[in-house]
């Protein structure tokens, strides 16, 4: 392969990626505010990234994006819920929501897995149908299973009916529990005329973070990684081999689910509010956009995917939207521009990878075409020998 | 097991059993649940012409957006997620159709009421066949994964007409913002151009119950022509390309043209379902009111007893019905007897536990 096929390729397969920088970059001069960039940047960054990794896993497996994350959004929530209500506060309160979350992620996560196993072949369309449903359920136990049938102890989270949570709930107990655990803050640094604001760095929060990724990497060596491998390259194989496929898929989503539910409590102590009802449908939709800017698609996804893509996005999200209404001359342009961009790039890459999977397969029954007409035409020759012989 | 065949011996029971097979469980206990609502609705103070119009209405509305998903599956494109494309159309042809009325150059030519309606429809066509022909071109482009990337296309659009609701020089008094004086408004009414021009047309009035013969009428109508169509040479190519891709190439059908037409077909459906919409509801939502327009849709038809690569007519009214029904009765009767407002949380569960129910079944035609 020569240098230019090379780097037709490579742009080729980092296309996304590629966008995303151009229009962020495009946008940056007329995005204003570019000093506080960097400290805006590191906070969504590190807010948001436990939640992509919880994607890594069942891409891994075959499955696709898993848009049924959701499900362990919400069981996160649902141990905030408890958590404020409880009044535990600070650092333990997290712990205390991450370990009601996880049997109720958990119990997400068999579902989710048993409904996907059904359906294989477009397990992405109904996991996201199934995000929307359980969104159903949970509405039911958030707004009216809590102060009935579950207990509520503090009457300020209540709704004035009597039963069910208040639309927003406040996290002030939690707040920046683990963000500002041990933090460093830069000074102020002056660039030419442009002056950074000081960055906070949340180090216990990048500590988890990096530890999730090592975890990820750690996982793939291992016997059940592998066997996970084997059923996203090809289920009959993997079965032939002896893996039981169901079974391997249901962890891969379980395991996704339990990330997704330590990744929402995560994202919600870095903000202050969480609006009960639908704090998780963001989660979902911003996470799937995130690694797939980050040049992932529907079967391959790295740690590099991961890390780029909630970079990349975040930073389109500090520039694009604050530039755009200066570009249309409209202020309302910025919200739909930006949902715009988050819808875009996920329908953008899917596509590409729906079409390039395509593509492969095409060029995979012409490379047989022409392999078996060899064939043929070898034994055709073969017989004519014979013949003459 | 006898298959749930209906040639038993045992006369009713067998009978029953193949009634229970063709309808299915999950239809049968949606109108049970429906049948059960009306009994309990004097208890609950609901009167019932009145329901029973507003279920007949709601049933007018929607079907022709029902009916916009059925080129599609019988096509093999699957469930038609990227219904809000066919609807931006309509949301075209009808803001279109106000502008040139009421300051553009047809001032005074088309008369307020039917014609207007009809002029919307005309102005929709075009933006529907275009988006329909882009729309299709990409979707044979990711076979097999139709579904997810209708989704999120639609939702792309969505909020790109959102920007162009907002920077487009639509200039019509009744549409935009009256402090501004640009801008449309997020819910425009259609009110002195089509409002119930279907509805109201020889509406028959017993008391409270409203029979719209009209809109029924138009339903109908549009049922028909999606009948005749499927009728044609080009409507059982459609299927056939659906049914066994395979068979369809081996006698000479171009399955990307068959499925390209079939999402032609229902864009354009799309757009003229969400015009009558307009006109019995009074008012076009832009923005993102078009967001969540294909769930509902969705969910209607399967509950009328489609599936994911098979829909009918027959399909399209029943479940509309029934879905409908379902929407009006709930909130009426259970948040009045249970003092609470739990209507929209069943909706959402019982809607998209729907869709969840036919995207696992294990379908005869292998994907």
């Amino acid at each position: 392969m020569n240098g230019l096929q090379k780097n037709s390729r490579f742009l080729r397969d980092n296309l996304v990626v590629f966008i995303f920088l151009a229009l962020s970059l495009a946008a940056l001069p007329f995005s204003g505010q570019a000093g506080a960039i960097p400290d805006n940047l590191m906070a969504r960054v590190t807010r948001n990234a436990f939640l992509v990794f919880a994607l890594i896993i069942p891409i891994y497996a075959g499955m696709g994006i898993n848009f049924s994350m959701t499900l362990g959004a919400m069981a996160g929530q649902i141990g905030l819920i408890f958590c404020v209500d409880w009044n535990v506060v600070g650092v333990w309160g997290l712990l205390f929501s991450a370990v009601i979350g996880t049997p109720i992620a958990i119990l997400f996560g068999l579902l989710a897995g048993s409904v996907l196993n059904r359906c294989k072949g477009r397990e992405m369309v109904t996991s996201l149908i199934l995000g929307f449903f359980m969104e159903g359920v949970y509405q039911l136990i958030v707004l009216y299973m809590f102060g009935s049938v579950l207990p509520l102890r503090s009457p300020n989270i209540e709704l004035s009916r009597g039963y069910g949570v208040r639309n927003i709930l406040n996290l002030a107990t939690v707040r920046g529990s683990l963000d500002d655990l041990v933090a460093i803050k830069t000074p102020a640094i002056s660039l030419g005329g442009l002056v950074l604001s000081p960055v906070k760095i949340p180090l216990v929060t990048i500590a988890i973070i990096v530890a999730l990724a090592f975890f990820i990497v750690w996982f793939k060596k291992t016997k059940l990684g592998q066997d996970m491998r084997a059923v996203g390259n090809d289920m009959a194989v993997a079965k032939a081999a002896g893996i039981n496929v169901d079974r391997t898929r249901i962890i891969s989503i379980v395991i996704s689910t339990v990330l997704a539910c330590y990744g929402q409590i995560i994202f919600l102590q870095s903000i202050n509010n969480m609006m009960t009802t639908d704090a998780q449908s963001q989660t979902g939709f911003m996470a799937a956009a995130a690694i797939l800017v980050g040049g992932a698609t529907a079967s391959h996804a790295s740690i590099k995917n991961v890390l780029i893509g909630v970079t990349l996005l975040h930073f389109m999200f500090e520039t694009v939207p604050n530039a755009a209404p200066r570009v249309f001359g409209q202020a309302d342009v910025a919200e739909y521009f930006r949902s715009f961009l988050s819808f875009g790039v996920i329908a953008l890459s899917l596509v590409l990878h729906a079409y390039r999977e395509k593509k492969k397969e095409e060029e995979a029954r012409r490379a047989n075409r022409i392999a078996a007409g060899e064939t043929a035409a070898a034994n055709a020759a073969a017989a004519a020998e014979g013949g003459r012989a | 097991m006898r298959n749930g065949n209906g040639k038993d011996k045992d006369g009713f029971k067998g009978a029953v059993r193949s009634f229970v097979a063709s309808f299915g469980w999950p239809r049968i206990i949606i109108a049970l649940f429906i049948v059960a609502l009306f009994f309990l609705a004097p208890a609950a103070k609901v009167e019932i012409p009145s329901a029973l119009s507003d279920v007949l209405n709601r049933f007018g509305m929607n079907a022709v957006l029902v009916l916009a998903m059925v080129p599609m599956v019988q096509s093999g494109c699957g469930l038609n997620f990227g219904l809000p494309i066919g609807v931006i159309a309509g949301l075209l042809g009808s803001t279109l159709a106000i502008q040139v009325v009421s300051v553009g150059p047809l001032v005074g030519i088309f008369k307020p009421g039917l014609p207007v309606f009809i002029l919307a429809i005309i102005l929709a066509m075009p933006f529907a066949a275009l988006f329909g022909w882009a729309y299709g071109k990409l979707l044979n482009r990711v076979k097999g994964d139709e579904m997810i990337i209708a989704t999120y296309v639609g939702w792309a659009a969505v909020s790109f007409m959102s920007i162009m609701w907002l920077i487009l020089p639509y200039s019509a008094p009744t549409m935009i913002w009256a402090y501004k004086g640009y801008q449309l408004r997020s819910t425009i009414a259609v009110a002195g151009f089509y409002d119930k021009v279907l509805s109201s047309f020889l509406a028959i009035r017993i008391g409270d119950f409203v029979f719209p013969t009209g809109m029924i009428l138009f339903v109908a109508l549009m049922c028909l022509v999606v009948w005749l169509f499927f009728r044609t040479k080009a409507g059982t190519a459609m299927t056939a390309v659906g049914s066994n891709p395979d068979y369809a190439r081996a006698s000479g059908v171009d399955a990307s043209r068959a499925r390209i037409l079939s999402v032609v077909a229902s864009c354009m459906l799309g757009a003229v379902g969400i015009i009558v919409y307009q006109q019995s509801y009074g008012f076009i939502q832009v923005y993102n009111g078009p967001l969540m327009a294909a769930f509902p849709a969705v969910a209607a038809l399967l509950i009328g007893g489609a599936s994911v690569n098979k829909a009918s007519i027959v399909n399209v009214v029943v479940g509309t019905l029934l879905y409908q029904g379902m929407i009006t009765m709930t909130p009426k009767v259970i948040n009045s007897l249970l003092q609470s407002d739990m209507a929209e949380v069943l909706r959402i569960i019982i809607a998209n536990g729907m869709i969840l129910y036919a995207l696992t079944r294990k379908s005869k035609v292998a994907r």
